[in-house]
């Protein structure tokens, strides 16, 4: 069975910028009616792939095929450019009504004027904002600004919609409410999204695939689990949210479970790695289990450590608690369980993992 | 105070009874500095939008050219143009000193750097993604330019009735230029002038009454299509 061409087909893209090579991707693929979300910290280069790909800014290097033919400055760009559409992380609304910002678009593109009204209504209804028409664009709250910008671009029915931290700048309600429509709203259409965010669980919200950036490269590009679970390297782990990250050494493998020494202790961790092999271990805060007496006996993690707690954090609806467990480790826990266990700085705990939630990478 | 109720009273009755030299110069100084802003507008609009748009080497330079340009002092542009116009001149074989014509090109010459300042500062004030946005929503570049024009509409406007009200009260280059010929150059700063020099405050005062009447009223009509169609 052969794949499906892809929809977006990029190669050898470079971007630079004031002689410095801001981006370097040498192959990405996006399929019709995927989800790819471009996560990584501030200056990775996610705006700029979203800009050069949606070309807006001009790359040094590199093809964009779309639907198999080339796109660049003297074939078919602008051809190009009204097959898709990008919403920004501010709203950048015109100075006009709801309405016609999001007839914009077609307005543009000489749509006649009764499609542009059927279009747009529709556009704004979907997003929940049909009652704002007719109010002056500027005077929008954050949540419904960014919502008509995001009707302004689904009014067109792109074919790739890309997408640049939209949710960034509001607050953590509109935010949720925002994600959850848009999420409900890419399922009906369908409409293949390429977006931009350094919030992991945006991105596992919305995406088919994330793509983790770092310096203007793509580290890795994987499902959502795969990039959760296997991270490539040490900087995906910590990204992803693998808080805990341990360098250590095989020092034993039997039964596919192997024996890696962390300075004074011994983890158990699922792999078939050879003795002598230098490891980095990562497990994530949400896998450890604190309980205030031994489990061991009656538990199937294979990996308990009695640790002191040297810091708790509350994180709004749960706790981040800090542990000296002769290794440094976080685990989450929530209100109840902090009650129950009385759980206090100083305090002495017993941290459990399964050897399955240890995530090995080689050094 | 006896001189100003007298000159009030004559200003009154100059205006009511339609004086027929008095109907000319205004008619004068409307269609000159009507004409010459228009002009600074074809000019002032697409610099100012290019320069703001653009990214060039010396970009800054050119701003400050552009703004020191907007405190051109009426009379050096005057000498300048006429000493183009003047008949030995290089443009002398034109004869169009002593002309209308050529208070028109003065005043585009004062106008013109007005409106370049005001377009580039209103250009440069909007977001500059929205360039990307627009171009996003599948904007040529001419649409694109069109539609930044439009988010700056306000301050344009604004450039609009600077440009006018610049070109509308300034005497130096119009007597310079235009050589306040009666009946044919004279408008209403000059003929001002003229009348104060002579001791006619009355006329003096009507001039200057209808010349504020005047700002007023091509004000109020750019401030009602700079302020209509707001949504609420």
């Amino acid at each position: 069975m052969t794949l499906p061409s892809p929809l977006l087909d990029v190669k050898n893209l470079s971007v630079t910028r004031g002689g410095v090579e801001v981006l370097d991707i040498p192959s990405l693929a996006i399929h019709g009616g995927e989800v790819l979300t471009l996560i990584g910290p501030n200056g990775a280069g996610k705006s700029s792939l979203l800009l050069a790909l949606a070309c807006l800014i001009r790359a040094e290097h590199g093809s964009i095929i779309f639907k198999g033919r080339h796109v660049n400055a003297d074939n078919g760009m602008l051809n190009y450019r009204r097959n898709i559409t990008m919403v920004f992380q501010e709203p950048l609304l015109f100075d006009t009504t709801v309405f016609r910002n999001v007839a914009a678009g077609l307005k543009i593109r000489k749509v006649p004027g009764r499609e542009i009204k059927g279009a747009a209504m529709a556009a704004l209804a979907r997003f929940g904002i049909g009652h704002l028409a007719g109010r002056d664009a500027k005077k929008l709250s954050g949540g419904e600004a960014q919502r008509a910008s995001l009707a302004r671009a689904f009014a067109l029915k792109p074919e790739i919609v890309f997408l640049d931290e939209p949710f960034s700048s509001l607050d953590p309600p509109t935010r949720e409410a925002l994600i959850d429509d848009l999420h409900a709203i890419l399922k009906e259409t369908k409409t293949t999204t390429i977006m931009a965010t350094h919030d992991i669980m945006e991105a596992l919200r919305l995406s088919d695939r994330i793509a983790v950036m770092k310096d203007g490269r793509i580290l890795q590009i994987d499902s959502p689990d795969e990039v959760v679970n296997h991270p490539v390297d040490e900087f995906v782990a910590s990204f992803v949210g693998m808080e805990t990250i341990l360098d250590g050494n095989v020092t034993g493998s039997e039964k596919g479970i192997m024996a890696v020494t962390v300075g004074t202790r011994v983890i158990c961790a699922v792999g078939s790695l050879g003795g002598g092999e230098k490891v980095r271990c990562g497990i994530r805060p949400e896998q450890v289990i604190l309980s205030a007496s031994s489990p061991e006996g009656d538990t199937s993690a294979r990996n308990t450590f009695e640790s002191r707690i040297t810091k708790i954090v509350p994180l709004g609806l749960f706790y981040k608690v800090y542990l000296d467990c002769g290794f440094p480790m976080t685990a989450y826990v929530t209100q109840p369980s902090l009650e129950n266990l009385s759980l206090r700085e100083g305090a002495a705990v017993f941290a459990s993992f399964k050897a399955t939630a240890v995530h090995v990478i080689r050094r | 105070m006896e001189l100003i109720i007298e000159g009030l009273k004559k200003a009154f009755l100059l205006l009511v009874t339609f004086d027929p030299e008095v109907l000319g110069i205004t008619w004068l100084s409307l269609a000159v500095s009507g004409t010459a802003t228009m002009i600074s507008l074809v000019f002032g609009i697409s610099t100012g939008t290019a320069v703001a748009l653009a990214n060039f080497p010396g970009k800054k330079f050119v701003i400050s050219i552009i703004n020191t340009g907007m405190g051109l002092p009426p009379v050096v542009v005057g000498l300048f143009v006429s000493i183009f116009l003047w008949r030995n001149g290089p443009l002398g074989f034109m004869g169009l000193l002593y002309t209308p014509a050529a208070m028109i090109i003065a005043q585009a010459i004062i106008a013109t750097p007005i409106v370049t300042g005001i377009t580039l500062a209103a250009m440069q004030h909007l977001p500059p993604s929205l360039r990307l946005q627009i171009l996003a929503l599948g904007a040529t570049r001419p649409q694109m330019v069109w539609m930044l024009m439009k988010e700056a509409r306000l301050p344009l406007l604004a450039g609009v009735m600077a440009g006018f009200g610049g070109v509308i009260s300034e005497v130096g280059a119009s007597i310079m230029v235009g050589g306040n010929i009666k009946g044919y150059s004279r408008v209403l700063t000059t003929a001002t002038v003229m009348e104060t020099g002579r001791g006619n405050f009355d006329v003096a005062i009507a001039l200057g009454i209808i010349l504020l009447l005047l700002a007023f009223a091509i004000n109020s009509i750019l401030t009602q299509i700079q302020q209509r169609q707001r949504p609420r």
